[in-house]
Formats: structure tokens, C-alpha cells, sequence
């Protein structure tokens, strides 16, 4: 009797998990038992995955208010990105250096961020319903349109124009004299004197963590709850007299913005610049993370973010040196397309199901 | 025009009944081959259950048969699907058009069913890929809408085709079915002019002749005897009345389809109006009110609600008596003045209404009245929250969520209203249907509101938990001197409930009667200006 | 008169805006690129033969309400697939590509099913979920072609192996089928050379689009694509019917990536597909289809209007700002666009049906009152 119970239990708490996280969880926990088996260090498999995550976490955050005001999955989130460019080469084109430069460029990018999400959002609200795929598709042209931004905008500062001709920003540039780590030099705990290959970057993650918390009371106070109310119903919400459009206009604007600030995050820990198409190759990480942590296409909370980023960084960083020494074939990166992929079309397929 | 004499359809001692809510008891009748059987009755009264019954349609099945046997030709029948129904030679035409909006008139009377020719291909990969056989299909749908009667432009695509011409493209499709012996026509008129409905009329005596039996269901019981052989009255699932059209009136139709039996009257008297009601203060008046709202247009509603009473608002289907709270509180597109204490209200803004301290519990629970997916704490204090700024607290420019003070309120309705659930914390998705209506009550009680709009409180909610709801508003009105507006298809619960009752018809209002008043009076109003 | 031309004109602009649009960049772009008129045909005759059967594969679904079809990729990858076998088995020209096509169909009929199935689950959701699936297939095309291939599967020619052992080279090459199809029967009039077989197979494959329309197949997809309930409560198997339509595109693509290749005479293994569908998209969309409507005639100014546009922008881009990045970038910003503006314009016409019935209840109300204040 009491195991029939359980069992009930176990296959309640399976189903509201998702095969597809299970599997990745489990796969994940196998990469790490094997890990010391095929002699790779675990200490630094742990340093990879945490420094990781504090890159990427942020980004992840951005997909939260999008999906909370019920505007989807945000395949928009390049327009975030791109603000977060033009905030940090700015920054850097003003004259800024060091850790300042960081905070400048946030300052910076944040009008672009209101401004761009601004109109995207009111684009959203004209075609409620149809998000993702328009949201994809603004991604995709806005990036092309700052490709020839980033060629014509008068940019002058030489450590970022193109060598040659100093016409136009570089692909790349290092972030060495600006914000390369800026965050996550602070208060960062190193074991390593200790003979253990540990490196926390505190600053990176107090700073997700302050970013986290904030998006976390905000959705405590009264304008966070009609976000909610309008993702879960709008017509309720309507019909209490809210403002929908508006609402998610500002949703829209909150997920742009933290998509600027998490690009900058992720580049002073990466400590590079890629421009031109690369704000493209940011949505599918931060899309899949926060699926595989056990978002649907209408909800998300900070755990979903937490557990999502780790999932999916561990998995990302762990299977190119535990499965090449395995098998002594690198197969990681078609493992993270089919996965991060496999995942969005799964969530894809699974929201009628519930709202039947 | 009989087999043998046995009727095309017997219905014997069908019963049905809904989870334990006996919807159809011991119904019978007979129809013979060429016969106009006109089916007619309140809303509810089983008219379309019995239909579904007959046409084989999932819901039945679905939710446990029914009880009884369906003869057609004197064999026990009893089908698995409507395609059963269609095979054996039963047509239906809906209330909803059932038409694909780009195809033409042909090609939607032979939807699915196209005559084809074989080729080459379709030899090879199966008869999907048998080309269609396009004069074939204009000679049929020709013969059809020649049996019907009725001309209709068959080469027209259907979204440039008027209202009335779509209702005959479906009938013309019922027609275009060689198997067809029995027509049930639901409502048909009701998207009509009166000349499209005059031809209609005509096309189903010309089927008739043919030898097609016709169950022609409508509220205008003016066409019933103009075209019907027979009227089987149904009130409250029995057929209270059977009998050849020559030998009814429509003041008889009307008395057969509202008249309660004397002491069913009387086990539920109305309450008298109140005294102090009868001279108290307009608190609302509506001035050429109309709403968009699809299904249940209003035209032009004028009406003054008095301070303190509870106003019933009743009516048909469709004759937009739900279109009124809808259209006051800026749910669907509204024109026309709405005062409320003297000042005008603003339509077409949920949140002006709700700041003029108006309230409004949506007959649509799970679409407009619920966050099924969030706590019942979010479900009572939401509105509350965002439109009074109550179960906040504030820090500074901070207004943080108080879950103290929506716990204690939630708690408050739960016990109050009896409302069964595990914890507040439940999701509303959880809930039975009449606790969720309780909820719905609770969300706009908490608003502590002036005025209250009610809509179908008890729609699908089962009888005890009826008694309940109408109580606590009753309370509600009584203790806390709130007008109420309760909008109901259920003209007995009016009587119970209101002081005074409007009747809408047509989009209009159709006249107010004391809750007192005879139910035939009520009756007659309902189906004064049907359109 | 006047007036009710001046207002079927603005009709016309706003149902034509695109491929306007793109007639005015053409205009504008082709006298500053300064290729010769010859140059210029040639090379959109020659595109013409080698996309517009890649593209003839977007309409079924289209026709079947599914809208754009994102997932045509996969058709592509099983062309490539196919592509790779024979050129291993060193069987070329013409046979060659008669062959890979035949082999392509089992594995595009697989990919269509399942991608068809998945939409069935995500209805309303189609692009987006075809569009995901491209990247998902992606990664197990990858899986099959670089890990699997001549380690599980046998591939007998070390030539297009990786030099470690398994896997395909970042190129296959099929310089002996490079052509193939376009050289037979070809044409060369006045510099400009006609591939007449691809232009026979073409207009086969638009008749058969013709016919199907009249099948009782292409009727019903009609139906479904119009209105799903109404057709399936006329007894049309609605889920099966879309499937089968995601199953012919997918084919049709494959097919038409291998007369894509044959004609470009080698293939990048693991990045040929990717953009294969955005161009056809969008050149589709600037033929003047939409989300919901796409004809034959589409297709053809499509691809005149979308090349011609592709030959020039880069020339005219230096000519305009003195920098080829430029023009390249601009091509690639205005297939994006083309396609969120006809996205948008979609959902937007989708969303817009009502709004007008408050206008008409109104006016009913006054004519109500001022012919009862006569009477």
C-alpha cells in the first residue's frame, strides 16, 4: 500500500520533471562520475562549469519577464544583445578603462535597451500570439542591420576599428585594458596555492545573484504580479483592469535590457568582443537553458534560470574532455545542438497538451 | 407515406442525464416520412441534447450514453458517430456554420464527398490522388439547391456570400446527400431576413413534398405554424406537449414552453418587491446601449437600476441579455451612455469601472473570471490589489505583495462562502465548477464594490451548490446594500433571486416585470422581438 | 472615376508592397553595379533553373495551411545524404542524380513524417517548429555524416573521408555531375546559356502542382489548410492530411537541393542546407506570396526579383559606399527583412477581422431612431 503510494509520488514528481531534463541531469551526473575515471581533473571540471555559468547566467535571467507576461520564448533576445554592444564599444570609444567602463557601459546601453525593446514590445503587441516566430525573425534582421552599423558608425578609439583601414569595428577585440573581468576579479576565491585547481569568481556570481534577487522582487510587488496575471490570463487580467499592452510592453523592455547587461556580463568573463553575426549564436544557449530547467513556454521562475544555466554549461563544458577521453572522438558540439535544440522543440510541442 | 406504418423516427422513453443531472426523461414522439416536426423550448430545456442523442454526436457517448431506444423505420438504431447518423440517411444543419470560408458554394456542398475520376497516378498511389470531376460536382450541387428551392449562386467562394446564403449552402448540402431522409435544422431562420426566411419556410415545405422529414427547432413560433405538421414542446426535459400545429396558437406554444406546473410555483415563491425599492434612487441608468459582443449582440438597451435592489436581466440565447455586463464593463466593443451615481461612465475602459467601484463576475469562469493556473489567494485578491492598492505594503516607492493579508482574505471567502479546497495555495484549476464560481464571487466581493454584475452564476454548476451561490448574493445585496444585476438564462432562478426582471429580446429590451408576475407573461416577452 | 482608380491603386501597393519594393531596389541597384545585360541574364537564367524547383516545394504546405515551411531543410540534408552515397559509389552525370533522387526519398519521407507528426502536436506553431527542427536535424545530420559514416556506414572512397579515418570531408565533390542536367539540350543564345532540361523538369514539376491542386488530395489539403474542425467534421483525416503535405514538400526539397548542387558542382558537407531555406523563403515572399497564399507565378518573380537583387547589391554597395562588406550585409539584412515584414504582416491581418462590427451596430441604432422619428 505504502509503495503504491510512492510509486504514484515517483511518477507525479517524473512527469512534472520531463523526461528530457531527467535525462540531461543524469547524463550530466554520469559525465561527472566519469570524469575522474578518464583522469580529468574534477576541481577544474568544477571551475569550467561555474565560470560558465557566471557568464551565461544572466542571459538566461533575460528570458524570464518575456515568459512571465506570456510573450513566449524570447528568440528576440539578439535586440538585447546588440544593445549591450553598442553600450560596451561606446563605453570603450568614450575613453572608459577598467572596471568603470563596465558600469559605463551599462549606463550606456540602457537607453538603447529601453528603446529597441520599447518598439519590439509594441510590435509584440500587435501580433499577440505569433510571437516566436516574428521574434525570431527581428532577431535575424536587426543583426544583419547592425552589420552595416558596425561598419558605418564613425567609431575612432584604435584598439577597436579595424586595423587597416580604421574604418569600421573588428570582428573581435580583446576586453584586456576595459572590462575583462571586472566582475569576476572581485573578491575572487583561488585554491590553487592549496594545490587545488578551484578558481570561484565571486563578483561574477554576487552579481547574478543581485540581478536574480532584483527580477525575483519584482515579480513580488504589484506590477510584477499583473506581469503574471497577464502571462497566465490575459483576459483576466483585462478584465481586472489592467493595461495589458502595456504590461508586456514593459516585459519586453526588462528581458532587452537584461539581455544587454548579461552580453556584458558574458564578455568580461570571456574577456572578448565579437560583433557582426555573432549576437546571433547567443539566443539558443540562453532559449535552452532555461528550458531544460524546467521552463515551460509560459513559465519561469530564478530556480528554473539556476538550475537550467548549470544543466546546460556542465553539459557543454563537460563533454568535450569526459567523452573525448571516453571514445577519443570530440562529439560535443553535435551533442549540444541536438540537445539545445531537441529541447525547444520539445517544449514547442508540449504547451497544448497543457492548455488542453 | 408510411412503411408498412411504421414512422421514419420513433424516440422512446429516451432519458439522459449529466453526471446525476437528468437533463431527458421518458421522452417520445413519432415522425413520418414528409413530415414538419417543429421541436420548440427554452434554453435548457433539452431541445439540443436530445438532438445530439439523435445524431450520434461524442458528447453523448462520452459522457455515458443515454437510456431509451431511437427507431428509424421501426429498427432499433443507435449510432457510434455523427458519420453513422449521415450514413444512414440523418442530416444536420448547426447553429455554427460548418463551411470553408475560400471554397465555393459547390465545393463546399459536396465537401468531402467529390466525385472523382481515376488516372494513371491515382492507379499507382491510392484514390486520394483521383482527380476531381468538377462538372459532375457543379451538375450535383445544381440538382441540391434545386431541391432546395432556394437560388444561391453556386460558383460564389462563401466569405463573399451573404449571411443568409451561407445557412442555405449548408442546407443545400444536407440536401446534395442521396441517403437523406430526416433534416434537423437548428435554429436556421435565426440568420436570416425575414425574405431569406420566407424562402427558407418555403424549401422546407418543398421537401417535405419530396418525402424528406424535417425537425425544424427555432424560437419564432410563428413560422412553426406556418410550416410545421406537428409541435412537440419540451420545458425542463420532458415533452410537455405533443400535438398537430393546426391545433396551436403561439400565446399556447409560449404558456406550453415557460408554464410551470401550479405547485412547483408555489414550492418556490418569488419574494415580494420590497417596499422601500419601489421609490428608491436611479443608481444606473443606460442610455442606447449596444455591444459587439459576437453571439449575444445588444442593439439598443435603455434601463434604470435602482439603488439597493437586485435586477434581474433574462432572456434567450443569443438575444443579448450577456452582451450588457460585457459591453459595461469594456469587455467587448460598446456605444450608447452608461451613468452611474449620476456620473457617466466611461465604456470601453475595464479600469474605469472598476474605479467607480462597479464589479463583474464573467459568465466565462475559465476564459475572463480565473487564473487557473495561480493560487486561489491570487484568484480572490488580484483585482482588489491592482485596482485598490489593498494587500500591499509599501517601502517607500516600493509596493511589495502582502501574502499575510491575502491569506487572511482568501481564508475569509473560503469559510464564508464554503468554498471546498484543500489550501488556499490551491490552484484554481483544481476546483469544481461551482467552488470556482464561489471564487469568481469571492474575487469580486473583495472589491467591496457599489455595484455588482452577476452573469450566469449557476451555469453549469450542480444544484446544490446553486442554492448557495444565490444565497451569498442575496447576502451580499441584503447585508452590504450592494445592487446587483444578475444576468441569467434560467427565468426560475430570476424569480427566486430579483426584485424586478428584464427581458431581452432581440438586442432590445423587451419589458420589465415585478419577479412576480406570471411566467407566460415572462414567456411572451422572451420571444416578442426575436430576430 | 478618378477616385475609384486612385483607391484599387492603393490596394494594389498594399498587396503588392513587396515585390514593389524590391522592383525599386533593382531599378536603383543594377545601373550602378554596371554588369553587362548579358552577364545579368545569364546568370538569373541560370539561378532560375537551379532554385525555382527548391522553391516549388514551399507551396503544398502552404496550400495546406501550414504555412511557410521552415522545415524544407531537412528535405535538403536528405538530398545531401543521398549525394554523398553516390558519389562513393562513383556512379555520375545524369544516372548519378536520377539515382541520389531516388535514394533521398525513404530517407526525406522519414524526416517529413516526423517533422509532420511534431506539428501536428504544436498546431499554430508550425514555422517556429519547423524552423527548430532545422537546427535539430542539423545535429543529428552532423551525427550521422561525421561520426557514423564510414565507421557504421560503409564508405568505400577514402577521397571523401576525413583523414582521420570516419567521417566526410568539409567538401564533397561532384565535379563529374557538375551540370549534368543543366549541359543537356542546353542553349547559348546571345552569351546567354538556357539549361532547357532544367526548365523541362521545372515545368513538369508545376503542372504536377497544377494537377494536384485538382486531386482529391490537393482538395482536401485546401480544406484543412482553410479551416481544420469544418473538415474534419466533414470526415477529412485532418492530422494525416497535413503529414502527408509536410512528406511532399520535404521530398520535393530534397530533389531540388540535388539539382541546386549538381549545378554548383560541390558542396560544403555540413553547412550546404543552412541557409538553403531562408533564401527560399524569402525569395518566395518577394514574389508576392504571403503566409497563407502562394501561387506559381510567386515563384517565378521571386526569384527574378530576389537574384537579381543578390547579383547587384554587392557591386552597387562599393559603388555606393566604396565598401563590399556593405552590399554583401545589405542582401542578407533585406532577406530578413522581407521575411518579418511579411511575418508580421500575417499575424497583423490575422488579428484585424473584427473592429468593425461596433461601427455597423451604431449606425443600425441611428438609422433605428431617425426612421422611427419619421414615421
Amino acid at each position: 500500500m505504502h509503495e503504491y503510494a510512492s510509486a504514484i509520488a515517483l511518477r507525479y514528481w517524473l512527469k512534472k520533471m520531463g523526461y528530457p531534463r531527467l535525462i540531461i541531469a543524469g547524463f550530466l551526473l554520469f559525465l561527472f562520475i566519469m570524469a575522474p575515471i578518464t583522469g580529468s581533473d574534477l576541481p577544474t571540471q568544477i571551475t569550467n562549469v561555474i565560470n560558465r555559468f557566471s557568464w551565461n547566467a544572466v542571459l538566461v535571467l533575460a528570458m524570464v519577464p518575456m515568459i512571465h507576461s506570456g510573450c513566449g520564448l524570447n528568440f528576440g533576445i539578439p535586440l538585447g544583445v546588440l544593445s549591450g554592444l553598442l553600450g560596451g564599444t561606446l563605453a570603450i570609444e568614450l575613453g572608459f578603462t577598467g572596471p568603470m567602463s563596465f558600469v559605463m557601459a551599462i549606463v550606456v546601453s540602457t537607453p538603447f535597451a529601453v528603446l529597441f525593446g520599447g518598439g519590439y514590445g509594441m510590435l509584440l503587441n500587435k501580433i499577440k500570439g505569433g510571437e516566436m516566430m516574428v521574434a525570431t525573425y527581428v532577431g535575424l534582421s536587426s543583426v544583419s542591420l547592425m552589420c552595416i552599423m558596425w561598419l558605418l558608425i564613425p567609431y575612432r578609439n584604435p584598439s577597436i576599428v579595424m586595423a587597416y583601414t580604421g574604418v569600421g569595428l573588428r570582428n573581435m577585440f580583446a576586453l584586456d585594458s576595459f572590462y575583462a573581468g571586472a566582475l569576476s576579479e572581485f573578491l575572487k576565491i583561488d585554491l590553487n596555492p592549496l594545490g587545488i585547481n578551484l578558481v570561484i569568481p565571486t563578483g561574477s556570481i554576487l552579481f547574478f545573484a543581485l540581478l536574480g534577487l532584483l527580477v525575483w522582487a519584482f515579480l513580488h510587488t504589484k506590477t510584477g504580479t499583473a506581469m503574471t496575471a497577464v502571462g497566465s490570463n490575459p483576459t483576466f487580467a483585462r478584465a481586472s483592469g489592467i493595461n495589458v499592452d502595456r504590461i508586456r510592453t514593459l516585459s519586453v523592455i526588462l528581458s532587452t535590457w537584461l539581455g544587454a547587461v548579461g552580453v556584458l556580463t558574458y564578455q568580461q568573463g570571456f574577456g572578448f568582443v565579437q560583433l557582426y553575426t555573432a549576437p546571433l549564436n547567443m539566443t539558443m544557449p540562453a532559449v535552452a537553458a532555461v528550458l531544460i530547467g524546467g521552463a515551460s513556454v509560459n513559465k519561469a521562475s530564478i530556480s528554473n534560470v539556476i538550475i537550467g544555466t548549470l544543466l546546460f554549461q556542465g553539459l557543454v563544458t563537460m563533454t568535450p574532455t569526459v567523452i573525448t577521453a571516453l571514445i577519443h572522438t570530440d562529439v560535443s558540439e553535435v551533442i549540444r545542438i541536438i540537445v539545445s535544440n531537441g529541447m525547444v522543440v520539445y517544449a514547442l510541442t508540449r504547451k497544448t497538451e497543457e492548455a488542453a | 407515406m408510411t412503411n408498412n406504418g411504421t414512422p421514419l423516427l420513433r424516440m422512446q422513453n429516451i432519458k439522459k442525464d449529466f453526471f446525476g443531472n437528468q437533463v431527458l426523461t421518458d421522452i417520445n414522439f413519432t415522425l413520418e416520412a414528409g413530415q414538419v416536426l417543429g421541436l420548440c423550448g427554452e434554453n435548457g430545456a433539452g431541445k439540443s441534447t436530445l438532438m445530439k442523442i439523435l445524431f450520434g454526436m461524442d458528447v453523448i457517448r462520452e459522457t455515458g450514453g443515454y437510456d431509451g431506444d431511437v427507431l428509424l423505420n421501426g429498427q432499433k438504431t443507435e449510432f457510434k458517430t455523427p458519420f453513422d447518423a449521415l450514413a444512414a440517411g440523418i442530416g444536420m444543419v448547426h447553429q455554427e456554420f460548418s463551411l470553408i470560408p475560400g471554397f465555393t458554394a459547390t465545393e463546399n456542398i459536396l465537401l468531402n464527398r467529390e466525385p472523382k475520376k481515376k488516372n494513371v497516378i491515382s492507379e499507382v498511389f491510392g484514390d486520394r490522388l483521383n482527380t476531381l470531376d468538377y462538372k459532375e460536382m457543379d451538375r450535383r450541387s445544381g440538382e441540391a439547391i434545386r431541391k432546395m428551392g432556394v437560388e444561391i449562386d453556386a460558383g460564389m467562394t462563401i466569405s463573399s456570400m451573404p449571411v443568409g446564403h451561407k445557412q442555405f449552402t449548408e442546407i443545400a448540402r444536407e440536401l446534395s446527400k442521396d441517403q437523406l431522409k430526416l433534416l434537423i435544422l437548428d435554429e436556421p431562420t435565426a440568420v436570416l431576413t425575414e425574405k431569406e426566411a420566407e424562402a427558407l419556410l418555403d424549401s422546407i415545405r418543398n421537401m417535405a413534398a419530396q418525402g424528406i422529414a424535417v425537425i425544424f427547432i427555432t424560437h419564432r413560433l410563428h413560422e412553426i405554424l406556418a410550416v410545421c405538421d406537428k409541435v412537440v414542446v419540451m420545458r425542463d426535459g420532458y415533452v410537455v406537449k405533443d400535438v398537430p400545429a393546426a391545433e396551436a396558437s403561439v400565446s399556447d406554444i409560449t404558456r406550453w414552453m415557460v408554464g410551470r406546473e401550479v405547485q412547483k410555483a408555489a414550492a418556490a415563491p418569488a419574494e415580494p418587491v420590497r417596499a422601500e425599492n419601489r421609490d428608491a434612487r436611479v443608481v444606473m441608468s443606460i442610455r442606447n446601449l449596444w455591444v459587439d459582443m459576437p453571439g449575444e449582440t445588444v442593439r439598443d438597451v435603455s434601463l434604470d437600476i435602482r439603488d439597493g435592489e437586485i435586477f434581474g436581466i433574462g432572456g434567450l440565447a443569443g438575444q443579448g441579455k450577456l452582451g450588457i455586463p460585457n459591453g459595461i464593463m469594456g469587455l467587448y466593443q460598446a456605444g450608447g451612455t452608461v451613468e452611474f451615481d449620476g456620473k457617466p461612465i466611461q465604456l470601453n475602459s475595464p479600469r474605469k469601472c472598476l474605479d467607480a467601484s462597479l464589479a463583474f463576475v464573467s459568465e466565462d469562469r475559465r476564459g475572463v473570471g480565473l487564473l487557473l493556473d495561480e493560487s486561489l489567494e491570487w484568484n480572490v485578491a488580484f483585482p482588489a490589489m491592482q485596482i485598490q492598492n489593498k494587500f500591499l505594503k509599501k517601502y517607500g516607492p516600493v509596493r511589495w505583495r502582502d501574502e499575510k493579508a491575502i491569506h487572511a482574505v482568501t481564508k475569509k471567502y473560503i469559510d464564508a462562502l464554503e468554498i471546498k479546497c484543500t489550501s488556499s495555495r490551491q490552484n484554481a484549476r483544481e476546483l469544481s465548477g461551482g467552488n470556482q464560481q464561489k471564487i469568481c464571487l469571492a474575487k469580486a466581493f473583495a472589491l467591496e464594490p457599489r455595484f455588482l454584475f452577476v452573469s450566469e452564476p449557476t451555469r453549469g454548476i450542480d444544484v446544490g451548490a446553486k442554492a448557495l451561490v444565490l444565497d451569498a448574493l442575496k447576502r451580499f445585496n441584503r447585508e452590504s446594500g450592494v445592487t446587483v444585476v444578475m444576468i441569467s438564462s434560467e427565468l426560475e432562478e430570476l424569480r427566486q433571486t430579483c426584485d424586478r426582471i428584464a427581458i431581452i429580446s432581440g438586442g432590445q429590451v423587451a419589458g420589465i416585470l415585478p419577479a412576480a408576475d406570471s411566467s407566460e407573461d415572462f414567456g411572451a416577452l422572451m420571444v416578442s422581438k426575436v430576430i | 472615376m478618378k477616385l475609384k482608380k486612385n483607391f484599387d491603386g492603393l490596394d494594389f501597393l498594399q498587396n503588392n508592397l513587396v515585390p514593389l519594393m524590391f522592383i525599386i531596389i533593382c531599378a536603383v541597384c543594377i545601373p550602378l553595379s554596371g554588369f553587362s545585360a548579358s552577364y545579368l541574364i545569364n546568370e538569373i537564367v541560370t539561378r532560375m533553373g537551379r532554385n525555382i524547383f527548391l522553391i516549388l516545394s514551399l507551396l503544398i504546405p502552404i496550400m495546406a495551411g501550414m504555412g511557410l515551411n521552415f522545415g524544407m531543410t531537412l528535405g535538403a540534408m536528405a538530398g545531401q545524404v543521398a549525394l554523398i552515397f553516390v558519389t562513393d559509389w562513383q556512379i555520375w552525370g545524369i544516372p548519378g542524380v536520377v539515382l541520389a533522387m531516388i535514394l533521398s526519398v525513404p530517407v526525406s519521407v522519414l524526416l517529413g513524417l516526423l517533422c509532420g507528426k511534431l506539428m501536428n502536436m504544436a498546431k499554430g506553431r508550425e514555422m517556429i517548429l519547423g524552423y527548430m527542427m532545422n537546427y535539430f536535424v542539423t545535429g543529428l545530420y552532423q551525427l550521422v555524416v561525421l561520426y557514423f559514416m564510414a565507421s557504421i556506414i560503409p564508405i568505400r572512397h577514402a577521397s571523401i573521408r576525413l583523414p582521420r579515418g570516419f567521417g566526410i570531408r568539409t567538401t564533397v565533390n561532384l565535379a563529374n555531375m557538375r551540370q549534368c542536367l543543366d549541359n543537356e539540350f542546353a542553349i547559348l543564345y546571345k552569351g546567354v546559356k538556357i539549361p532547357v532540361l532544367n526548365f523541362i523538369i521545372i515545368g513538369v514539376m508545376c503542372l504536377i502542382i497544377v494537377w494536384f491542386r485538382r486531386t482529391k488530395l490537393g482538395q482536401d489539403m485546401r480544406a484543412v489548410g482553410q479551416d481544420m474542425e469544418v473538415a474534419q467534421a466533414a470526415g477529412i483525416n485532418v492530422d494525416r492530411t497535413r503529414i502527408i503535405s509536410i512528406i511532399i514538400s520535404t521530398v520535393f526539397a530534397g530533389f531540388g537541393q540535388i539539382i541546386y548542387l549538381q549545378n554548383i558542382g560541390n558542396f560544403p558537407t555540413y553547412t550546404a542546407h543552412s541557409q538553403i531555406g531562408m533564401f527560399c523563403i524569402a525569395a518566395l515572399l518577394v514574389g508576392g506570396a504571403s503566409v497563407e497564399k502562394a501561387s506559381i507565378g510567386n515563384v517565378f518573380l521571386g526569384v527574378i526579383l530576389f537574384h537579381t537583387m543578390f547579383i547587384v547589391a554587392p557591386r552597387a554597395g562599393v559603388a555606393i559606399t566604396g565598401d563590399a562588406m556593405i552590399g554583401e550585409y545589405f542582401r542578407v539584412f533585406v532577406s530578413y527583412g522581407v521575411i518579418t515584414l511579411a511575418l508580421v504582416m500575417y499575424e497583423i491581418k490575422k488579428r484585424r477581422a473584427r473592429s468593425q462590427g461596433g461601427e455597423l451596430l451604431a449606425q443600425a441604432q441611428r438609422a433605428r431612431r431617425e426612421g422611427g422619428a419619421q414615421s
